[in-house]
């Protein structure tokens, strides 16, 4: 056994990679049917990755998130479908990590989940809420150590493929509607009915259908802080860090198809200046500015866990806000731009430097949190909270 | 100090319950304080008392409850008094 840890990290990598090359053979296949990339994700389950996350002495490898978000880079460059579901997956167990470990029932179930490689989904948004997730209508009802849930959830990703659910409401029927609780439902302890359908222009394979959730567990399954407390110290800054990890990957592989077009033609004509030279020059630079935000909202995130006051302070909520804003716009004119120098090639579907897929699928960042949302969010916590000037901080 | 943060709490905390009934240590959250709320409770007492709240101090602790903003503002007067 290799206990160094440098090892470790190529291994993870090549197993990310091994899930990389199945995703890619089928990533086409799976955005034209809009279907599940179930051999992307089976793929996942052999190499192990769905419990990287969770710490060793439960059965998991206890790695970073800065080592889970190279992973959603490398799968997001072949399908960003199943890139995306590995992302939410993860976020899923970012929370169970940082607010489960003390509780018997999760700390078992974190073990489930990385003995039998559990995919686990998240049901955190409800119809009528406006899609702030940090309300609900629905409430849990507790009754002689059972708990009890109807939701009406406008958006279950993956929901029918899933393992297992975490799924918010109000904690008990008098709440307010920012007072919310996270339950974990195992599969056979709910049902699903299906009321929308989700067929959209990209993310096409993470079949984000709606629907009426009904379950019934043992109560110990309910999370015990507040999801206030859940969504601020793990979920949205995973969140916001993972997708954009993908979301990179996204543009790089856009990019890589771009400078493979440009090669291409300087192989053909050496001596001359292939079209789309400058243009890629310009790309590389954009790339890197999208690199270093994540890669700096990555370190103020390990730094910040621990320190429960910094995780909940204003300052690290605008600046993980500002790393989700940032990579979900700037990723689009990159790609756009390499489209612009494949051409008709990039054009078309099927061809070595086809980038409507990319493109497609890249548009969903600004979308999922309104990015709207959370520069409202932001601008009004500018209010008070004073804009760093340093340098190195 | 504790009258006004509950003055100020009643006009712009947007709670759906009264201020009256909510203990100094009860939880403003659970209460319904939403974080555009709390953000506008935060201007009307740097307002009130004249003071800002530096970086470190806004976070979600610093706000939970009535006794918590009180020990908040204390200690922002007290390092001016040294200051």
């Amino acid at each position: 056994m290799d206990l160094s840890a440098k090892p470790q990290e190529t291994h993870l990598k090549s197993r990310a990679i091994r899930v990389a090359t199945v995703a890619a053979a089928y990533a086409d296949d799976v955005d034209k049917a809009g279907r599940f990339p179930r051999e992307a994700i089976e793929e996942m389950k052999a190499v192990k990755l769905m419990g990287i996350m969770i710490p060793s002495e439960l059965g998991g490898e206890g790695l970073s998130t800065s080592e889970i978000a190279e992973v959603c880079t490398i799968i997001g460059q072949a399908c960003a479908s199943s890139a995306m579901i590995f992302a939410m997956h993860q976020i899923k167990v970012s929370s169970l990590v940082s607010h489960g470990h003390e509780a018997e029932w999760h700390r078992e179930f974190m073990r489930r989940v990385a003995t039998e490689q559990l995919l686990l989904g998240s049901a955190t948004t409800e119809a009528g809420i406006g899609g702030n997730m940090r309300n609900s209508i629905c409430a849990i009802e507790v009754k002689d150590g059972r708990c009890y849930l109807e939701k009406d959830a406008t958006v279950i990703s993956y929901g029918i493929d899933c393992d297992a659910i975490l799924i918010t409401s109000r904690s008990h029927k008098d709440a307010a509607s920012s007072d919310q609780v996270m339950t974990v439902f195992l599969k056979d302890q709910y049902t699903l009915e299906r009321t929308q359908t989700w067929d959209t222009l990209g993310m096409r394979g993470t079949c984000s259908d709606g629907f009426i959730f009904k379950g019934e567990a043992p109560a110990e399954q309910i999370l015990p802080q507040p999801f206030a407390e859940i969504a601020a110290q793990s979920m949205l800054a995973s969140a916001h860090l993972l997708w954009s990890s993908l979301w990179y990957g996204i543009a790089v592989d856009a990019f890589a198809r771009a400078q493979n077009f440009v090669r291409a033609a300087a192989r053909k004509s050496p001596g001359t200046q292939p079209p789309g030279l400058v243009q890629l020059a310009e790309m590389s630079s954009q790339l890197q500015v999208v690199r270093a935000n994540i890669v700096n909202g990555l370190q103020a995130f390990e730094a910040a866990r621990k320190d429960q006051d910094r995780l909940s302070s204003m300052g690290f909520a605008v600046a993980m806000n500002n790393v989700k804003i940032a990579s979900s716009e700037m990723i689009l004119p990159i790609i756009n731009q390499a489209m612009r120098i494949c051409g008709i090639l990039g054009y078309k579907n099927g061809t070595p430097y086809s980038l409507g897929r990319h493109l497609r699928d890249a548009h969903s960042a600004e979308l999922m949190i309104s990015n709207d949302r959370i520069l409202a969010n932001t601008s009004t916590m500018l209010l008070v909270h004073k804009q760093e000037t340093g340098l190195l901080g | 100090m504790n009258e006004t943060i509950r003055t100020l709490l009643a006009k712009l905390g947007g709670l759906p319950v009264s201020v009256d009934t909510i203990a100094n240590e009860g939880d403003l959250y659970a209460a319904g304080l939403s974080s555009f709320a709390s953000v506008q409770l935060m201007l009307g007492l740097e307002e009130a008392f004249d003071i800002e709240f530096p970086d470190h101090l806004l976070n979600r602790k610093s706000f939970a409850s009535i006794a918590a903003i009180e020990a908040t503002i204390q200690s922002i007067l007290e390092d001016r008094k040294v200051a």
